[in-house]
């Protein structure tokens, strides 16, 4: 609706998505690089110093990462560049953090299968190591929003349904409807159902911002308010159908067809055999 | 003779003396309806009208309408604590808390939509089958009358309980009256009662949905059907049915059993979908919020149209005096339905125009036997169609995998393209329908069943067709087109040229039909090869 157009406008231009616009810049890879290799630099420093358990730690790590490398090598440099440093077809993924890849790949957009408007959710095609070990890698290369962890996901308990319930609708239900059964964006673009999400992945989501869904920063939305959402988008999972068949969830035009079809179907086949000649 | 009997008959000549009624009684117990499917299309939307009066006086016991804001503390958990007006708290409590609740408001709900649907598919009856020529104008303009309210009263009533949904369709309604040059910010401003969404707008739809828009529904209903009962009911073309004899059955005892029946049958139906199918589910929608809005934001279907007109609207605003025009506003949201309606208002008198057909008619056409005008129904549905899609682009682009800009596009350009050639189309459907007629009538009807002659030919059987089959098919009349006046009696150029050259080209079109047989062709047909 032209209102909803207008809100979207307003909800963009209010400089949610600055990073990301900054990270398509021509100057982005350059400069990141410098500040990946100075914090590389800064953390061996660090490490070296550390007593023995620690190191045992980072070799672990480190074989992650090189482990992450190969695989993206493989799977992800024909796009996004040897070194993820982007291309033609693909953004640079130098700072977009392991939440990203860790959505990404986790969901199963990546590796993108073909090159349509989106990305498209599918059933992932890495492990949960493999996963981890991409994301570790594209950590490594410059820092960002960190993988979320199960300790982190209490919106069991921390979480309020209520009012996550109207946090989204004044945050999400725009673009993925007031029952979160998703939506469609201007040019093709839709936005998924989020029926059925790891909540992990939902969390992620939101403070990475995949592809036209804005970043939602802990300023924006706070990491409380984020479990409050999760649980409400959990409770929307399994409300039950409380009316009788729930039609789709998306409104009136499904109301609509079945009067047109069931309703006023029945009422005429009836009204046709009441008024049959018997013969 | 019982007691009982002797007093009840006691009673009844007591009435009848002084009031006649006995008389009265025979004559209109004894009135004849003549019976077709079709004909019960008015009747389903007058019980469902019934069963919105009776569902929505059980809702009144517990709406409460106000925008007074509450804090929610009844027992649906996820919106608990939240604060919302009491008129959305009210509809959760009749959902929730109300024993019987839920299910009478999808009741009235459903019931209000088949109140709709079969307005429309009434109308179309109405119009397809000509039943609105003379003498019925009056009850085709009092017909658009109670479409157009049904329009209104809906919409207010789905606006009630200031839910997200509703509250972005009183929202849009708010843009349009504003859309009005000069006049529009002073009216919205009335309306509300200052800023939108201010505090009264809901106790005013309030009185209007459920007092002043009923009571004119009812006097309105009633004056429709006293007229039906005057005027008599049309019918069906058929042996010994006339435009002087209605045939039928008496609505005493016959009539009456079935069309009592069918009320249950209606209710029936009504109450089951009520039961089984969920209907605006305000309670996911959330309370309403300014600050707020869904994907896929939607008005109920008798509303889509309009939605679809304003949504495929270009963007076009003009700047003049320090007021703006918003022309991607005014003009579908308010010009093209006032003259959509005024046009479908004036048909009757538009066609007998364009006819030149003054007469009375209580026989109906077979809608084949009036192509033009068919082909201008099936035109104007068309458009109606191709709009509504554009109202659900949204919805349709998610579930068909489309982008709603491929719909846009289609509408914008099938919404001039589609409907000139669904009138062609129509038009020779029609024609190649009085065509087939013309073949049974003069060859009969093929059965299909093939014969081997002696000398080893095949020939396929032609049953003839009963000579009521064959009156029904023949009878109707089929008119001459106007002379076009373009020099009067003078020899001077007729000052009406114009007019009169185009009502001469209406005229032409309306007669354009297959002539059907005349009883010397089919005389001849008999005499040689049967
Ligand atoms: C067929 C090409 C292709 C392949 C293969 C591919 N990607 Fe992508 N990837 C893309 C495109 C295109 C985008 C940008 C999508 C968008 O934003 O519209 C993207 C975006 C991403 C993003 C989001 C970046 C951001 O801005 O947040 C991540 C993370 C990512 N890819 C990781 C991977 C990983 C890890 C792999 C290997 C497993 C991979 N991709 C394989 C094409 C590809
Ligand atoms: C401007 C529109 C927009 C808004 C607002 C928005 N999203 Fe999204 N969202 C999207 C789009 C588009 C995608 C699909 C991205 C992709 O396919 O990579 C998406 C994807 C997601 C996904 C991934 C779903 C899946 O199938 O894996 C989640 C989870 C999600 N959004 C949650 C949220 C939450 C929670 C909010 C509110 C805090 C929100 N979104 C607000 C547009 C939006
Ligand atoms: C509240 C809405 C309405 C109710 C309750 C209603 C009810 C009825 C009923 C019961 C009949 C007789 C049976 C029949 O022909 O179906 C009738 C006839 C008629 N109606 Fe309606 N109607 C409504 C709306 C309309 C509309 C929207 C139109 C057209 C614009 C219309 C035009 C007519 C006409 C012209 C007749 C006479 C038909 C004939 O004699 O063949 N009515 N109506």
């Amino acid at each position: 609706m032209e209102i909803g157009k207008k809100l979207k406008k307003i909800k963009f231009s209010s400089g949610v998505k600055k990073l990301s616009r900054y990270r398509r810049h021509r100057f982005a890879g350059p400069a990141l690089l410098v500040v990946a290799l100075i914090s590389l630099g800064a953390t061996f420093q660090v490490a070296s110093a550390l007593p023995s358990t620690t190191k045992m730690e980072t070799t672990a790590q480190s074989t992650l990462i090189e482990e992450g490398k190969r695989i993206f090598a493989q799977g992800c440099s024909s796009c996004h560049g040897l070194n993820a440093e982007g291309g033609g077809i693909a953004p640079s993924l130098i700072g977009v953090g392991a939440a990203s890849v860790d959505f990404q790949v986790g969901t199963g957009r990546m590796p993108m299968a073909d090159m349509s408007q989106q990305a498209m959710r599918k059933t992932p095609i890495y492990n949960a190591e493999q996963t981890a070990a991409l994301a570790a890698y594209v950590a490594s290369l410059a820092p960002g929003p960190d993988v979320i962890n199960e300790a982190q996901l209490t919106y069991e308990r921390d979480g309020n349904t209520a009012q996550g319930g109207e946090l989204f609708r004044t945050n999400c239900a725009m673009c993925h409807n007031f029952a979160g059964q998703g939506g469609a964006l201007t040019q093709g673009k839709y936005a998924p159902t989020l029926m059925g999400v790891d909540a992990r992945h939902i969390y992620e989501a939101m403070i990475t911002g995949p592809q036209s869904m804005p970043v939602f920063s802990d300023k924006t939305i706070t990491p409380e308010e984020k479990l409050s959402i999760i649980k409400w988008i959990k409770a929307a999972e399994n409300e039950p159908n409380l009316g009788g068949a729930s039609l789709g969830r998306v409104g009136p035009v499904t109301e609509g067809l079945l009067v047109w079809s069931l309703g006023l179907g029945l009422l005429i086949g009836i009204a046709v055999w009441l008024t049959a000649k018997a013969r | 003779m019982s007691k009982a009997e002797r007093i009840g008959g006691n009673v009844a000549s007591y009435v009848d003396d002084r009031t006649g009624a006995a008389k009265w009684l025979r004559k209109n117990l004894t009135k004849v309806f003549p019976d077709h499917w079709s004909f019960m299309l008015g009747e389903i939307v007058l019980y469902s009208f019934i069963i919105l009066l009776l569902s929505g006086t059980f809702l009144t016991f517990w709406f409460d309408p106000s925008q007074r804001d509450v804090i929610y503390q009844g027992s649906y958990e996820p919106l608990k604590n939240i604060e919302m007006s009491a008129s959305y708290a009210s509809t959760l409590h009749i959902s929730f808390d109300v024993r019987g609740g839920l299910l009478m408001r999808q009741i009235h709900h459903w019931a209000a939509l088949i109140f709709m649907a079969g307005m429309i598919a009434h109308l179309m009856r109405v119009f397809f089958t000509g039943a609105f020529r003379k003498p019925r104008e009056a009850n085709w303009l009092i017909g658009i009358g109670l479409v157009t309210l049904g329009i209104v009263e809906g919409f207010l009533g789905y606006s009630l309980p200031d839910d997200l949904l509703s509250g972005t369709g009183i929202r849009i309604a708010e843009a349009i009256i504003q859309a009005l040059p000069v006049v529009g910010t002073y009216l919205s401003f009335f309306a509300f009662g200052g800023a939108f969404p201010g505090h009264v707008f809901i106790p005013r739809i309030f009185t209007v949905h459920v007092l002043l828009l009923p009571g004119i529904f009812l006097a309105l209903i009633t004056i429709h059907l006293m007229l039906v009962w005057y005027q008599k009911h049309t019918q069906y073309p058929g042996p010994g049915r006339t435009e002087k004899n209605v045939v039928g059955y008496p609505l005493m005892p016959i009539y009456m059993a079935k069309a009592g029946g069918f009320f249950f049958i209606v209710f029936g139906i009504t109450a089951f979908l009520g039961a089984v199918a969920s209907i605006n589910p305000i309670w996911l929608y959330g309370p309403y919020n300014p600050g707020q809005i869904s994907a896929g934001s939607q008005p109920d279907f008798y509303m889509g149209w309009l939605d679809g007109l304003v949504r495929m609207a270009p963007p076009i605003e003009t700047h003049a005096f320090g007021h703006t025009i918003s022309w991607n506003i005014l003009i579908p949201g308010l010009i093209i339905p006032g003259v959509l309606f005024t046009l479908m208002a004036l048909y009757p008198f538009i066609e007998s125009w364009m006819t030149g057909d003054k007469s009375e008619h209580h026989l109906l056409d077979r809608p084949r036997n009036n192509p033009n005008r068919t082909a201008l129904g099936a035109m104007s549905l068309a458009f109606m169609l191709v709009i509504l899609i554009n109202g659900g682009n949204d919805v349709i682009a998610t579930h068909f995998d489309l982008t709603i800009n491929q719909i846009m596009w289609f509408t914008r350009i099938g919404v001039l393209v589609i409907p000139p050639i669904t009138f062609v189309i129509a038009k020779r459907i029609c024609l190649s329908l009085q065509r087939a007629d013309r073949e049974k009538v003069l060859h009969g009807r093929e059965t299909g069943r093939l014969v081997m002659l002696p000398h080893g030919e095949f020939i396929e059987v032609h049953e003839e067709l009963t000579p009521a089959q064959k009156f029904t098919l023949t009878q109707h009349e089929q008119g001459t087109a106007l002379e076009v006046p373009n020099v009067d009696t003078n020899g001077v150029l007729n000052p009406q040229g114009l007019k009169g050259k185009l009502r001469a080209r209406f005229s032409q079109a309306h007669v354009e039909q297959i002539s059907a047989p005349t009883e010397t062709e089919a005389k001849a047909l008999e005499g040689g090869h049967h």
